[in-house]
C-alpha cells in the first residue's frame, strides 16, 4: 500500500493497533453476549475496522461524530474508553450512559461522540446540526456522520445531505457500504453501484474508495475533513467494505441465510488488519513478536474492562427516573 | 400596559432571546422574508440576518434533526413547524431523538431546543393542515409541552421555553395568533407547571386549553347571569401538568369538565379526567365530562368544519348536562 500522506512510523503502527483493538473488543463482546453477560443484541463491526480507524485518525478530540447501531468501532476509534463501554454493554451504572443506552447508544460527549443513534439514518441530520452549530460558533470543528448503505436510502440521508450542502457545513458523510441492508443485498435495495454518485444530486463531491485499505480511508477522508475544516463544504464518501458476522449476534452463521459462504470467505481474505499488518511487516515496522505484544496488551486492556464491568453495580430501581429531564429535583 | 397579539408576543420573546444570547437562532420553512406562515417571525430576518433566521428546505426531519444536533453542541435553536400536522414528517427526530437523547446517553448532554407547532382547526385548511394531536407529545417522556392561551402567557412561556435545558414542544393555536391582550414590554417568564385560574368560580371547574379557554370564558359569563359560577383553570403547560391547582379546584367545586381541542380518544382531556378520577373521585358530585374535536379526520367544508371542532355551544351543552347535579 502506498502511503502518500505524512504518517510517522508510530502512527502507522497506531492504525494497526487501533484496528486490532476494535477486532478483539468485538470478538470478546460476541462471546460475552453468548455467555449472557451482555444482554440484548450487539451488531459487530468485525471486518469494517479500517473505516472507523482511517477516518478518526484525521479527527481532533473536539471534532464530532455521529454513529449507528453498529457503532463500537467508531467510538473506540474516536477515543472512547473500553471500560466505560464495557460497563454500558453490561447494563451497569458505571457505563457511559449509566446503563440507559446499551450497545446501540454509546456516546462520550466530552470527546465529541454525539452518540450512536439506533434508527437507521437518524444520525445524519443530527450531525448536520452539529456541523451547523460549529460553523455558527466558528470553532473549526468538523463533524463526521457514519452510516451504512441501508441508511443511504432513508429520507434522513436525503434531507440531511441537502441541508448540509445548502449551508456548506463542515461535515463529512461516511457511508460504509458493507453490501447488505441487514439481509437485503445492495442490488435489491438500490439501483446504483456506487453510493457516492448521489453526492452530485446535492452539489457536493462524492468519492468511492476501498474501505478495507486503512491508508486509502485515512487519505480520502483526510482530504474531505480538511476541506470541511477550511469551510469548503461537505463531502460524501463511500467505503466499500463487508461485515464478517451476521447483522447482529442473533443472526446465525455469519448471515448465511442470505449470502453465500464463498462471498464471506472472499472478503475475509481482504481482511483490513491482515493487509495493513503485511504492509507494516514489509516496512519492518512489525514482526511476529511485535504483533503478539500488541495483541496481548489489548487483550489485557479488554480483560480489565470486563473485570470493571463485572464488578460494577447495576443501576438501582429508582435510577429509572433519573435523567428523563435535564434538571434534577423538578417534578415533571 | 399595551395590547399586542399572540403572534407579536411570541415574536417579542424570540427577538429578546436572540438579542441576549447569540446561541439562540431560528430554523423553519418560510420564516425569513416571508415572516412565517402566521407572521410569527416577521421582521426578525432584518434584525438578525439569514444566518440566525434560517429558511430551510421543506425538510422537517432534516431541520428538526439539525436543531437537535445544534442543541447538543451549544446552541439554543427554535424550530418552526409550519403546521402541527407536519411534525409527522419529523416524528423519528422528535420522539426517538429529541426526547430521548438526554436519557439514553445517561444525562451526558442536554437538548435545549424549542419546537414551535401551530395546531387548531381554522380557515378550511382541511385534514392535513388542521389537526390538534398535541397529546402525542404529552405522551412522550423527555418532552415538555407548552400550551399558551393568551398573548401574556405566550411571551412568558416562550421565554421560559428558550431558557429551559429540555426540548420543549411549544403548541400554538392558529386561531389565537390575531387575538390581542395586555403584554408587558419588559422581560418576564411564566413558569412551566403552573396553571392559572383564568376565572374563579364555586360550582363547576372547567380545565381548558388554548382557544377553549376563551370559549369557556364566554360561556361562563352567560351562566353567571343564572347564578352558576364556573371556574376556569388553564394548565398553560401540559407537561409538566399542574395537578395541584386542578385538583384543588375540583375539590372546591366538586364538578369537572375538561375542554381541549384535540380528539377526546387518548387525548389531553381524557388524561386529565383520569387523573382527577384517580386522585379526587370522592370529591366529585357529577360525572366528569370531556370536550374535544369529533373522532373523525378534519373535514374541509365549512358547515362540517364548524361541527368538527368544539366551540362555545359544546361548552354550553356540557354545562347544561351537569346542571342536574348542581
Amino acid at each position: 500500500m502506498e502511503v502518500k500522506m505524512q504518517l510517522s512510523e508510530k502512527e502507522m503502527v497506531g492504525l494497526y493497533e487501533m484496528m486490532v483493538k476494535i477486532r478483539l473488543f468485538e470478538e470478546k463482546i460476541a462471546d460475552l453476549n453468548a455467555q449472557g453477560f451482555i444482554p440484548g443484541l450487539v451488531h459487530p463491526y468485525i471486518g469494517q475496522e479500517a473505516v472507523a480507524v482511517g477516518v478518526c485518525k484525521n479527527l481532533r478530540k473536539e471534532d464530532y461524530i455521529t454513529s449507528t447501531h453498529r457503532g463500537h468501532g467508531h467510538v473506540i476509534a474516536k477515543g472512547a474508553e473500553l471500560k466505560y463501554m464495557m460497563a454500558e454493554l453490561f447494563g451497569k451504572k458505571t457505563g457511559y450512559c449509566k446503563g440507559k443506552g446499551g450497545s446501540m447508544h454509546i456516546s462520550d460527549i466530552r470527546i465529541g461522540i454525539l452518540g450512536a443513534m439506533g434508527v437507521v439514518g437518524s444520525g445524519i441530520p443530527i450531525g448536520v446540526g452539529a456541523a451547523l452549530s460549529s460553523k455558527m460558533r466558528k470553532t473549526g470543528q468538523v463533524t463526521v456522520c457514519f452510516f451504512g448503505d441501508g441508511a443511504s436510502n432513508t429520507g434522513a440521508f436525503h434531507e440531511g445531505l441537502n441541508l448540509a450542502a445548502v449551508h456548506r457545513v463542515p461535515a463529512v458523510f461516511v457511508c460504509e457500504n458493507n453490501l447488505y441492508g441487514i439481509s437485503v443485498p445492495q442490488r435489491q435495495h438500490q439501483a446504483i453501484q456506487d453510493i457516492s454518485v448521489r453526492a452530485a444530486g446535492y452539489g457536493m463531491p462524492g468519492i468511492t474508495a476501498d474501505g478495507n485499505d486503512v491508508v486509502a480511508v485515512y487519505e480520502t477522508s483526510g482530504e474531505a475533513i480538511q476541506r470541511a475544516r477550511l469551510g469548503e463544504g461537505p463531502t460524501l464518501i463511500e467505503y466499500k467494505t463487508y461485515r464478517w458476522r451476521g447483522h447482529h449476534t442473533g443472526d446465525p452463521n455469519q448471515g448465511r441465510r442470505y449470502r453465500p459462504m464463498e462471498e464471506i470467505q472472499e472478503w475475509i481474505k481482504k481482511c483490513p488488519i491482515k493487509r495493513w499488518g503485511e504492509t507494516l511487516t514489509e516496512k519492518k515496522l512489525l514482526d511476529e513478536a511485535k504483533i503478539k505484544k500488541i495483541q496481548e496488551e489489548i487483550e489485557k486492556e479488554i480483560e480489565e474492562a470486563v473485570s470493571f464491568a463485572k464488578e460494577s453495580p447495576f443501576p438501582d430501581p429508582q435510577d429509572i427516573f433519573e435523567d428523563v429531564y435535564a434538571r434534577k429535583g423538578v417534578e415533571r | 400596559m399595551r395590547d399586542i397579539t399572540y403572534a407579536q408576543a411570541i415574536n417579542e420573546a424570540l427577538a429578546y432571546n436572540m438579542e441576549k444570547d447569540p446561541g439562540v437562532f431560528l430554523m423553519g420553512e418560510d420564516i425569513g422574508k416571508y415572516g412565517g406562515i402566521f407572521q410569527v417571525t416577521a421582521g426578525l430576518i432584518d434584525r438578525f440576518g439569514p444566518e440566525r433566521v434560517i429558511d430551510t428546505p421543506i425538510s422537517e426531519a432534516g431541520f428538526v434533526g439539525a436543531a437537535v444536533g445544534a442543541a447538543m453542541t451549544g446552541m439554543r435553536p427554535v424550530a418552526e413547524i409550519m403546521f402541527l400536522d407536519l411534525t409527522t414528517c419529523a416524528m423519528d427526530m422528535i420522539i426517538n431523538q429529541m426526547a430521548k437523547i438526554h436519557y439514553m446517553f445517561g444525562g451526558q448532554v442536554n437538548v435545549p431546543m424549542v419546537l414551535r407547532c401551530p395546531m387548531g382547526t381554522a380557515r378550511n385548511a382541511a385534514t392535513q393542515h388542521s389537526q390538534s394531536f398535541h397529546a402525542i407529545f404529552v405522551h412522550i417522556p423527555g418532552l415538555l409541552v407548552a400550551a399558551p392561551s393568551t398573548p401574556y402567557d405566550a411571551k412568558g412561556l416562550m421565554n421560559t421555553a428558550i431558557l429551559d435545558e429540555n426540548p420543549v414542544v411549544f403548541v400554538e393555536h392558529k386561531k389565537l395568533y390575531a387575538s390581542k391582550g395586555p403584554v408587558p414590554e419588559e422581560y418576564y417568564t411564566v413558569p412551566f407547571g403552573k396553571a392559572e385560574i383564568k376565572r374563579p368560580g364555586r360550582d363547576i371547574t372547567i380545565v381548558a386549553t388554548h382557544a377553549m379557554v376563551h370559549r369557556s370564558l364566554t360561556v361562563a359569563e352567560e351562566f353567571a347571569k343564572d347564578g352558576i359560577e364556573i371556574e376556569i383553570v388553564d394548565p398553560r403547560t401540559l407537561r409538566p401538568l399542574d395537578k395541584e391547582t386542578i385538583l384543588d379546584s375540583v375539590k372546591r367545586t366538586g364538578r369537572l369538565i375538561v375542554a381541549d381541542e384535540g380528539q377526546v380518544t387518548c387525548g389531553v382531556a381524557s388524561d386529565i379526567s383520569a387523573m382527577v378520577a384517580e386522585e379526587a373521585i370522592e370529591y366529585l358530585q357529577a360525572p366528569i365530562l370531556r370536550i374535544g374535536s369529533l373522532d373523525t379526520p378534519v373535514p374541509f367544508s365549512t358547515p362540517l368544519e364548524k361541527i368538527f371542532a368544539p366551540d362555545e355551544e359544546n361548552v354550553r351543552e356540557a354545562i347544561n348536562k351537569m346542571k342536574p347535579y348542581l
